[in-house]
């Protein structure tokens, strides 16, 4: 904790805060108008609410939420296979807290656990299957959701499962890859940005290396970054420096844990355990090549081949636009429902309900009642 | 599941029949632990004098799973909060009445251990458990054991606390670390690697509450504990309630180095997590350095802090960051939960 203290320090932050403000006044004039960056990862936009930076930096500088929230970014469609797989009869259903709340098309797992089905929260997949093999008499379904962080840690609980011997442990995976959403987001001819805040964590797995087509197809400036203040600010006052010298580079300011190649042996489990898929997003609907499956010879362990609930076509709710939001479109006080039909307590998106949600992040740190 | 204890080792329905075995739970041990003449009688209803003032009255339910904790258990944790809903209130905590709701098949060393764990902290509190109540439900039909108290207690006729003494200008201070038993609750029930390193606060606040309002009088406007939803929630309850703003700043505010690296890592805010031994004052301006100093004297207010202030406002709570940042505060939307990454 006294290394993260150093990262913390006020002093070293309002001088570094002063210098990004300046950067920020001469891109604005460079560009006649605000700098538009968009923080990927929602663990980022937590943290830039804790921080007030927004505040700090209003006017000056513009942070857009993007697609980063796993939760967020989980479609309506499986959501409902979720809560289909919790009213089958012998299934409990394993899952991270986030999930809990977040509403399908006409309920969300925390209703359907009221009403009697057997929902479990877990901190880790390897949690999930030490219970399949204390309940013997149950079907574990453990709900896979994430990006490249997670899946490597729900490949290992199934071939732990597999080790064990255990049949009542399956994966209903929905996890995602993140570089093909970067893709999808900057050949939308709609957005406007001048650069990425990068993610921490999904960067550890996949390495920066995996970045350079932001800079090298698209010309954009971008920055991985911890999730300090004062790595924040480090990767504003960076991304400032290439919009003001014209250039794009993949930058990474998370040398402590990202490295250029990234975790290997993480990506070995990937390789070993999931192929590519093409999955839908909430809000962009199907990205090629964006979602991971189970390789045949783990199928067995898929959820949706051992059980194959009946899932009818999702309905969206009108009004919703956490699509937009997570493209980077709006702002949260943009959409005409925020604070007011969806709130944490009644969520009609998702966004309001991950911890890692721009809307409840908005709501929970940067908005005033009266 | 069969737990190999012998039928007598464990709470039967039949102990809560009112017959043979709740005659023997109540005198064998109810009335060993909470040992006090009002209690002995076992009347229907315990009748004790009252003196000058108002009387305080307040009930909760403990409902906590785990029931045993590091730094405290269901049992403590009964008494402490009532008790402290009492102190905050300005009251001198008095009688107690307990009601137990037990699963069958409840171990009785853990019934014995749970109430003789409330005896201490009656003890300790100046309390007297003076009635109580056990019920026996049938397995699966509740979890282990919930306890409900209600607590009595006194104020002085000379003490006013509310809302409507609040000022803009009044400074906000706690007694210590914000947090702990919120996290400790967490470790313990998750059993997470780290749970023996966080402690739960539980613990009966009334003496430094007292000892407050003797020596500031009418210069504490207001005292309320710290527990579900945490430091935020109550402060966004008194600035709605109060109808003013209050601007916390997070520099100020102590959070111990262990709560704050797991809640870091769990996705959690430490402003939010559940305190059983922490306490808001809100003091005139020109009473706050002694106030500072009493609670820094007394064990349970080392890490006292004045965290913040009262201004004009609409209920709004505000929060400075380090960097000079500010953030808004709102009420606790639902349990607080893990993060996926």
């Amino acid at each position: 904790m006294q290394i993260l203290d150093r990262f913390r320090d006020p002093e070293t932050g309002r001088a570094l805060l002063a210098r990004v403000s300046a950067l920020a006044e001469q891109a604005q004039e460079k560009l006649g108008r605000r700098v538009v960056f968009m923080e990927v990862c929602g663990t980022h936009t937590v943290a830039i609410s804790k921080a007030g930076l927004r505040s700090l930096l209003d006017g000056k500088l513009e942070l857009r939420s993007g697609p980063g929230c796993p939760v967020c970014v989980t479609d309506y469609g499986d959501i409902d296979a979720m809560v289909a797989f919790g009213r089958l009869p012998g299934v409990t259903v394993g899952t991270f807290g986030d999930m809990v709340r977040v509403p399908g098309s006409q309920t969300s797992l925390e209703q359907e656990k009221a009403r009697g089905a057997d929902i479990r929260v877990f901190y880790s997949p390897a949690d999930a299957v030490k219970w399949a093999e204390a309940n013997p008499d149950r079907e574990m379904v453990f709900l896979g959701v994430g990006f490249e962080t997670t899946a490597p840690a729900i490949a290992l609980s199934v071939a732990q499962a597999r080790a064990l011997g255990l049949k009542n442990y399956s994966v209903f995976l929905a996890n995602k890859v993140v570089p093909p959403a970067l893709h999808a987001l900057l050949v939308d001819p709609e957005l406007r940005l001048d650069g990425f805040i990068l993610p921490g964590h999904v960067s550890a797995i996949i390495g920066r290396r995996a970045y350079d087509f932001i800079a090298e197809e698209y010309g954009l400036p971008s920055v991985i970054s911890g999730f300090e203040t004062l790595d924040i600010l480090d990767a504003l006052y960076n991304l400032l420096r290439q919009v003001l010298a014209g250039e794009a580079r993949v930058e990474n300011g998370y040398t402590r844990v990202v490295k250029e190649a990234g975790n290997l042996r993480a990506q070995a489990l990937l390789d070993q355990f999931f192929e590519i898929t093409d999955v839908s997003w909430r809000g962009f609907g199907v990205i090629p090549g964006s979602g991971l499956q189970w390789k045949p010879e783990y199928r067995d362990f898929d959820a949706r081949v051992r059980f194959a609930p009946e899932v009818a076509e999702p309905r969206i709710p009108k009004g919703c636009r956490c699509g937009d939001l997570l493209k980077g479109k709006l702002t949260p006080r943009e959409c005409k429902l925020f604070a007011t039909a969806c709130t944490p307590t009644h969520p009609v998106g998702p966004c309001m309900v991950s911890t890692e949600g721009a809307c409840a992040a908005f709501y929970q740190y940067e908005r005033r009642s009266s | 599941m069969p737990t190999g204890n012998k039928s007598e080792d464990v709470i039967l329905l039949a102990h809560g029949d009112g017959g043979r075995l709740t005659h023997e739970l109540v005198t064998g041990l109810f009335l060993r632990h909470f040992e006090n003449r009002l209690l002995r009688e076992l009347t229907d209803a315990a009748a004790f004098p009252v003196g000058e003032g108002r009387m305080a009255v307040t009930t909760d339910s403990f409902v906590i799973d785990p029931p045993f904790f590091p730094g405290g258990d269901i049992g403590k944790l009964a008494v402490c909060g009532t008790v402290n809903d009492l102190a905050v209130s300005g009251a001198e905590p008095r009688y107690l009445t307990v009601a137990f709701l037990i699963e069958e098949g409840f171990p009785l060393a853990d019934l014995d251990r749970v109430v003789a764990s409330m005896a201490q902290a009656c003890q300790e509190a100046g309390v007297q458990v003076v009635a109580g109540d056990t019920k026996v439900v049938g397995r699966g039909h509740l979890d282990k054991i919930f306890i409900n108290t209600t607590g009595v207690g006194l104020i002085r006729p000379d003490v006013d606390l509310g809302y409507h003494r609040l000022a803009p200008g009044d400074l906000i201070l706690v007694n210590g670390n914000m947090g702990d038993h919120g996290m400790a609750v967490l470790a313990a029930r998750e059993g997470f690697g780290f749970a023996d390193q966080v402690v739960s606060d539980c613990v009966a606040l009334h003496r430094i509450t007292g000892r407050l309002l003797d020596e500031l009088g009418r210069g504490v406007r207001l005292m309320r504990d710290l527990t579900r939803g945490g430091l935020a929630t109550s402060a966004k309850e008194i600035a709605v309630s109060a109808g003013m703003d209050i601007w916390l700043s997070e520099s100020e505010i102590p959070i111990g180095l262990a709560v704050q690296g797991a809640a870091e890592m769990l996705g959690v805010d430490p402003l939010y997590l559940a305190n059983e031994g922490k306490f808001l004052a809100v003091v005139a301006p020109t009473e706050v350095e002694k106030a500072l100093t009493l609670l820094r004297a007394d064990e349970l207010g080392r890490e006292a802090r004045i965290i913040g202030e009262v201004k004009a406002g609409g209920g709004n709570v505000f929060l400075k960051t380090a960097l000079g940042g500010t953030k808004y505060l709102d009420l606790l939307a639902g349990a607080p939960l893990p993060r996926i990454c």
